[in-house]
């Protein structure tokens, strides 16, 4: 597979897929898409990546170990959840703020947050397998 | 969505709009706290020093919210939470009686303990490996399957421990490891697959998976196979608890992993196995259940003797351990399959008393393999020469998990054989008397070979006992000696625990507050 046309296309082929993970995760909110199929998607972006250059230069590229991402998804999703103890309503109740940015108002909740820690989880959880996995057949 | 609409939208029958009162969040803090903890570990994952200190204040800190927990509900009735406000049966509730208290307060007790077990025994490489999240996260499921009031809910919460079960017994990656924890995988995961698939089939019957909502319509519903319901999570859950005919995972795989994982698996999957029937036959399914009684309580027979026998056939001191624990299983299926309460109170009290004594159990059978360098009962020896109050405290263990006075595993066992008697079912009084006499001798067997004998040979094991090793043990024998001496306490919880099952009244109260939706 690792062939020229394959090692020029990578990068914005990935590139392009990590942006479009993002737009589904976003997306999520109303309509289908929503943090696991966006995880998913920015998965196979790394996975590309990782076919075309190597695993070693997947983990340079994501900075931090897959678990860490994985482990800071999930504190973020639970932070999410326990945020509603300030505002008197039950645990994951959907808090939503609106600040205008430039002009725009941006509506912000911690549906989203915990759906970005839902995100983050499914990327590192299975970075970290596919890492592995690919790992152990260049060995 | 119609947009036209402009009325606006009574909310007051889908979203709980009262504000919640801060107590109220005692309810879902500790599998949150757990999941949370976990996950800064996960990210503080090469920090491997600071494991263990944040995961022991955790678990502390998880022993003190459950403890509160307890004492709420013993004073105001049982408590409801609903997730993101969507008032049951269409939001998931997390509801807590006296059952679910006190099982998790017990199971948080263990879980400390073994974690402060774990800090002489856990090596660096298992650390790396992420032993205290795997740990974390399994209290995360324990407390969570305890606390909540959703049927499939309590199918996600057995996936989390069961998912963190498979990685704290492949730490370490030994070949037998993988071979037992293949076989604990396989049979843990039809069991959990014959739950889901009961749980589907529950939600086609009853449109409902709000467990208070489903025993308000199990009452009234008509033509419902709610027999072959029954027997699916009987069977479900009898493979989780590990009873008779679908045991042999268990033995085949808890000698693998290193001894305080075995203490943690020991002490508690099991009894969420047993809280899981409780919570599902006899407040979903009570006819059911009473019809199905003489099945239950002949595995129950089956099992507490099976396993006395496994008992005395074992020289692996694990394995030994490992059939210990079925066979308090098999007493706890004798008070569930009795059904009065009575019968569920002594199945409740077994399960507390049994939680603490398998845990520790595991950590002396440790503990003494450590200091004799061996697992076998052939080659072990002269342990009461070498720590005379280690073997003093062992003796006290091993007498409370026979069920002879005056440790804790006397009472429920009078409870248990009363009940059985009282319905006349002397056979199964019966066989909890003659388990219990042969786990004594096999017990008796373990002291007298490994304390008193002489050490057969020169032994490798370390000299010293680190007092980080002994406090748990210490901490667990002194409860279970608190328990023998003052059995009121936790009879008379156990008995309010039974009740509320029996006669579900407050619970159902507390998820519909106005008495129903219907």
């Amino acid at each position: 597979m690792n062939t020229l046309i394959f090692r020029t296309v990578a990068p914005f082929l990935t590139a392009l897929m990590l942006l479009f993970s993002i737009f589904i995760l976003l997306r999520g909110h109303n309509e289908p898409g929503g943090g696991f199929i966006g995880g998913l998607i920015a998965v196979s972006a790394l996975a590309i990546y990782g076919i075309a250059y190597g695993v070693a230069a997947v983990r340079r590229a994501i900075r931090f170990h897959p678990l860490s991402i994985a482990g800071f998804g999930l504190m973020l999703s639970t932070l999410s959840g326990l945020l509603s103890v300030f505002a008197g309503v039950p645990f994951m109740t959907g808090l939503w703020i609106a600040p205008r940015l430039f002009g725009v108002e941006v509506p912000l909740s911690t549906v989203m947050s915990f759906d970005i820690g839902v995100y983050l989880v499914v990327v590192g959880a299975i970075t970290s397998i596919a890492l592995a996995l690919e790992e152990k057949e260049s060995d | 969505m119609a947009a036209t609409t402009s009325a606006p939208i009574d909310l007051s029958a889908a979203l709980q709009l009262a504000p919640t009162p801060a107590a109220d969040w005692l309810v879902i803090l500790p599998p949150a706290l757990m999941i949370g903890l976990g996950a800064v570990l996960m990210m503080l994952r090469h920090r491997i020093r600071l494991h263990a200190p944040i995961a022991i204040a955790g678990l502390a800190g998880l022993v003190l919210i459950d403890a509160l927990l307890l004492w709420r509900v013993l004073a105001v009735g049982p408590v409801t939470m609903v997730m993101g406000r969507w008032l049951p049966p269409f939001g998931i509730a997390f509801s807590v009686d006296v059952f679910g208290a006190v099982m998790a307060l017990v199971s948080a007790v263990v879980a400390l303990a073994a974690a402060v077990a774990a800090c002489t025994e856990i090596d660096d490489a298992r650390l790396r490996y992420g032993f205290f999240p795997f740990l974390l996260l399994l209290m995360a499921g324990v407390s969570g399957a305890f606390l909540t009031g959703d049927i499939f809910n309590l199918y996600v919460w057995f996936e989390v421990l069961l998912i963190s079960s498979f990685g704290l017994l492949i730490l370490g990656s030994e070949r037998e490891q993988i071979d037992g924890a293949m076989k604990y995988a396989v049979l843990n995961l039809i069991g959990t697959t014959l739950f889901l698939i009961a749980v589907g089939y529950l939600y086609a019957v009853f449109g409902t998976l709000n467990m208070a909502d489903l025993v308000l319509k199990a009452r009234s519903i008509s033509g419902a196979p709610l027999m072959t319901l029954s027997c699916l999570f009987i069977l479900a859950f009898a493979m989780k608890a590990a009873a008779f005919p679908v045991n042999f995972w268990l033995p085949a795989s808890y000698h693998t992993p290193r001894v305080t994982v075995s203490a943690l698996f020991g002490g508690l999957l099991t009894k969420v196995g047993i809280y899981a029937l409780l919570r599902v036959m006899v407040m979903l399914f009570p006819l059911q259940l009473e019809e199905l009684s003489l099945v239950v309580a002949v595995v129950a027979a089956l099992t507490m003797l099976a396993a006395a026998l496994g008992m005395l056939a074992q020289n692996d001191l694990r394995r030994l351990a490992g059939y210990a624990v079925i066979a308090g299983i098999g007493n706890m299926m004798a008070g569930i399959a009795v059904g009065s309460v009575a019968g569920l109170s002594g199945a409740i009290f077994y399960a507390l008393h049994s939680m603490l004594a398998m845990t520790a159990l595991y950590l002396v059978i440790g503990r003494a393999a450590a200091l004799t360098g061996e697992w076998t009962l052939s080659a072990q020896g002269g342990l009461y020469q070498r720590a005379p109050g280690f073997a003093f405290v062992s003796l006290a263990l091993f007498l409370a998990v026979a069920g002879l006075p005056p440790f804790s595993g006397l009472w429920p066992k009078i409870v248990l054989v009363k009940a059985s008697l009282d319905i006349g079912a002397w056979w199964l009084a019966g066989s909890i008397l003659l388990s219990g006499f042969l786990v004594t001798i096999a017990l008796a067997r373990v002291f007298l070979l490994v304390y008193w004998r002489p050490a057969p040979g020169p032994q490798a094991g370390e000299g010293t006992l680190p007092a980080a090793a002994f406090g748990p043990i210490l901490a667990l024998g002194l409860l279970i000696v608190l328990f023998g001496l003052f059995p009121e306490w936790p009879l008379s919880l156990s008995q309010e625990a039974a009740a509320g099952l029996i006669d579900p009244a407050a619970y159902l109260g507390s998820v519909f507050p106005g008495g129903g939706a219907r």
